[in-house]
């Protein structure tokens, strides 16, 4: 012990690091009050951090090339070592981020923690957050998806509306469209922005210490007795709101990772078809809302970038000399109000401009829009300055210390009513399409595996039925071991396909497929599967109830779901078919499965509706094998996490119990 | 309010209180969780699914005449399949053991009842360049078998190393007799099932 102390010290005399750490992390001296809203700011660093592990480590897997990047992703989701958790941690990680730094400034806002002498320490934090945009931003292209390519392409086109702007999109560009320049570029600073926020962070932080902590009383410290040492008092509070955190963020990577997705974004990008709705990731929705109210396009694009550069301003609008909004009887509700006002621009930007809110009377979404946004700015240009001025404060508190009235139920009943509204925030397009048959699927749920029998079955089907047009290129015959199928069953199964071979002569000869061989489609190229197919592309399978609104259920309404005479009003052209739940009414494929053009194994004649169900069971394992390793994973660590943090719960009382 | 106020001084002597038996179980269930967290990560760098199941290769040796080699690559390395005469096999027998600076049998670099193949990684043992003497045109020196073009190390019929600076034979990869004529590089024993 005494060795290392004086290796300590020696280290210490020359590098003052165990100094620099004991001050400010230790000792550093913190208000004694701080609630909850507190914990935001760790935690923002915390998921940073996770940020830029698990990016790095997806980094040596990724292929930033148009050509191979939507293919690397699902390497990466299927071969790759715990590839699927590394990308569903970072994918969801983004999410979590901005939620939690959302939070974060509403705190900063709700207790004016951007007051004197806290401005650039506020400045800074709107710098992280575009950073963090467009570091986002750029991380949404690199799967290559559609909606990465169409998100790419509208969000560069924004800086068209500036002077020279068609220059400035070429630059962004490398080329004349979105295409390998951009996405390489992209990787590029996508990798690199992350530590230009680590920089910005530490500045954050060193403004930070240097006047310390707001706190919830907003008033500043003035005897010894209203600080406590950061540590052990707000490390064990820390730790104990990361394993709440680390729950939430648990849940969605484990079981329900796709919930923030959009299904587009598993169709591989197509410079020729832009998806019919496309939106961007919810956490840009607010602005999004603002871009789309605004009928004019350089005013639009302005007004967006206002809405984030605004927020620069903030410590001068805001003219009242007292920060935190306990004191403030009528900004309170105005905060409030404001917070609201935020989610609704979310949900305006998450529906089609011609939406209509039937229970709102009839309300367009671009109306809606419009006034939300109007509010957005009302709420910085006039209600801030003005109500600095004119709002009648309550009598500030002497010191920390003194206890003073507090509304403790009317806090907890708002924080609810905002969990509420968070949770009815759908991210998913209110469609207006026919409504889905809701099946029961044995992988649903948080316990549901896959049916071993109707995966077989199902696989059956589609060899003898899809593979006729349909390949699936992203699974392997070894693969298929997941069904129950043996080494020799597999080797077996390969070898009925042919796969071409270069001979020793050059010449392209056919050889049975090996189990470590795809199971490609029937055609060569595009042009192939067009030209047999009356002009409409058979798509891959691979992913296809990950990449369709619905899903599975989607999957299995289409196949049952033909009907041979359409309604009157509907035009059925040449070689094409009715089916109400495909988009249009009108599809290229033939009814595919009918009664007994299949025998299973026992014999029997399953019904059309059976083997819908059976096939579709077997593309949802297509789409996601890795479905069971992930929701046992997903239980040991939601297991872990509550026991985490019942213990820092206890851990934290205990520590507390001394602090009045 | 200072630390030191709120904390007692702690005497070496005093109970283990339950503080500390939380203190200490938090702790260990966090370095656990790290711990855990960190595997996936480490993982991720072995090789993957796809690249596993490509280390075996089925080699068809019929095509291979007495006296030439090929070579076939497993696991991106070059391995050389050798199809050896009567004479180089007799030649690779009979050098006695104290010769040789990396002691082996011939018997030990081939399996049983298949003396005429040999089968060894292509790659020198001094400093991984590929020898030469694996196609009839290439010089085999003076021993017959290869000849490393970096440094000049030599290799006999049985692919172990005559003149240095290689420290050691040739490496002999994992592969098993399918039948006769077939092998498969990368198992010891053919597995069914």
């Amino acid at each position: 012990m005494d060795k290392l102390t004086r290796v300590v010290r020696w280290i210490d005399y020359r590098l003052p690091f165990f100094s620099f750490i004991d001050h400010e992390l230790r000792e550093y001296p913190t208000p004694k009050n701080l609630n909850y809203w507190w914990n935001f700011g760790s935690l923002a660093g915390i998921t940073l951090v996770v940020m830029i592990v698990s990016g790095i480590f997806l980094a040596m897997h990724y292929e930033p090339n148009t050509k191979s990047a939507f293919d690397s992703v699902e390497y990466i989701m299927r071969n790759v070592n715990y590839g699927w958790l590394m990308r569903y941690l970072h994918a969801n990680g983004a999410t979590m981020f901005f939620i939690v730094v959302y939070i974060h400034m509403f705190r900063g806002l709700y207790y004016g923690s951007y007051k004197a002498p806290r401005e650039l320490l506020w400045m800074l934090g709107v710098i992280i957050l575009l950073l963090m945009m467009a570091t986002a931003f750029m991380g949404y292209v690199l799967p290559w998806g559609q909606m990465s390519y169409w998100g790419a392409t509208v969000i560069t086109n924004l800086f068209s509306v500036f002077p020279f702007g068609e220059s400035i999109v070429q630059w962004l560009w490398g080329g004349f469209s979105v295409d390998n320049p951009t996405l390489n570029r992209f990787f590029a600073l996508h990798y690199l922005f992350p530590f230009l926020i680590v920089g910005v962070i530490v500045l954050h932080l060193v403004a930070l210490h240097q006047h310390g902590s707001n706190n919830p009383l907003g008033i500043e410290r003035k005897e010894p007795r209203d600080s406590i040492p950061f540590h052990p008092y707000y490390t064990v509070k820390d730790l104990f709101g990361l394993g709440i955190f680390g729950f939430v963020w648990a849940y969605f990577v484990f079981f329900n990772p796709n919930f923030f997705g959009e299904p587009d974004n598993y169709i591989p990008a197509n410079p020729l078809v832009t998806p019919p709705h496309i939106v961007p990731e919810w956490y840009f929705l607010p602005f999004y809302a603002i871009l789309r109210s605004i009928p004019n396009k350089l005013f639009g694009v302005i007004a967006m970038f206002g809405a984030v550069f605004i927020l620069f301003f903030i410590p001068w609008l805001d003219t009242s000399k007292v920060r935190s909004a306990t004191f403030r009887p009528i900004y309170k509700w105005v905060f409030w109000g404001f917070v609201v006002d935020c989610f609704i621009l979310g949900c305006v930007g998450a529906h089609s401009p011609d939406y209509i809110y039937t229970n709102l009377g009839g309300l367009s979404n671009q109306t809606l829009g419009q006034l939300t946004t109007f509010l957005y700015f009302l709420f910085f240009l006039l209600v801030l300055p003005i109500l600095g001025i004119y709002e009648k404060i309550k009598s500030l508190p002497k010191s920390l210390s003194e206890p003073v009235l507090q509304h403790k139920s009317h806090d907890k009943l708002k924080s609810l009513f905002i969990l509420f509204f968070l949770g009815n925030v759908s991210p998913v397009y209110g469609t207006d399409s026919l409504p889905l048959p809701r099946e029961s699927w044995s992988f649903q749920g948080p316990f549901g595996t896959y049916d071993r029998t109707a995966l077989q079955h199902g696989f059956q089907i589609y060899q003898q039925v899809c593979a006729a047009c349909h390949g699936l290129k992203h699974v392997r015959f070894r693969d298929l071991a997941a069904l129950g199928y043996n080494a020799e069953e597999i080797k077996a199964i390969a070898a009925e396909y042919k796969v071409d071979v270069i001979d020793d002569e050059g010449q392209t000869v056919q050889k049975p497929a090996l189990a470590i061989d795809v199971l490609s489609g029937p055609y060569k190229n595009e042009q192939a599967a067009r030209a047999a197919n009356n002009g409409a592309l058979p798509p891959d399978l691979s992913l296809i109830t990950k990449a369709r609104v619905g899903g599975p259920d989607y999957i299995y309404a289409l196949l049952t779901g033909y009907e041979t005479t359409p309604p009157k009003e509907v035009q059925i052209a040449e070689g094409m078919h009715y089916n109400p739940y495909f988009p249009g009414g009108q599809i290229a494929m033939t009814p595919p499965l009918s009664e007994g053009i299949v025998t299973y194994g026992d014999g029997s004649q399953p019904s059309l509706n059976q083997m819908a169900k059976d096939v579709v069971t077997f593309l949802a394992w297509a789409a996601e094998p890795e479905l069971e390793e992930r929701k046992k994973v997903g239980y040991n660590v939601l297991i872990y996490f509550i026991v985490f943090t019942i213990l820092l719960y206890f851990l934290m009382k205990k520590i507390w119990t001394k602090v009045k | 309010m200072t630390k030191t106020e709120l904390n007692q001084p702690s005497s070496k002597k005093r109970q283990p209180t339950r503080r500390d038996f939380l203190l200490l179980t938090a702790s260990a269930v966090g370095t656990l969780g790290v711990g855990y967290f960190a595997w996936p990560f480490i993982d991720s760098m072995n090789p993957a699914a796809d690249i596993l199941a490509q280390s075996t290769v089925d080699v068809d040796l019929s095509l291979i005449p007495a006296g030439q080699a090929i070579t076939v690559i497993w696991r991106g390395k070059p391995i050389f399949v050798r199809h050896r005469t009567p004479k180089e096999i007799k030649a690779a027998e009979q050098v006695p053991l104290s010769e040789l600076i990396d002691p082996e049998t011939d018997q030990e670099r081939v399996k049983k009842g298949h003396d005429e193949w040999l089968i060894v990684i292509g790659i020198c043992t001094h400093l991984g360049c590929i020898p030469t003497g694996n196609k009839p045109t290439q010089d085999r020196g003076k021993y017959g078998g290869w000849a490393c073009p970096c440094h000049g190390s030599l290799y006999d019929t049985s692919g172990r190393v005559r003149r240095g600076p290689a420290p050691a034979n040739l490496g002999i990869p994992p592969y098993v007799f399918l039948n006769p004529t077939h092998i498969r590089l990368g198992v010891n024993e053919v597995s069914h099932g």
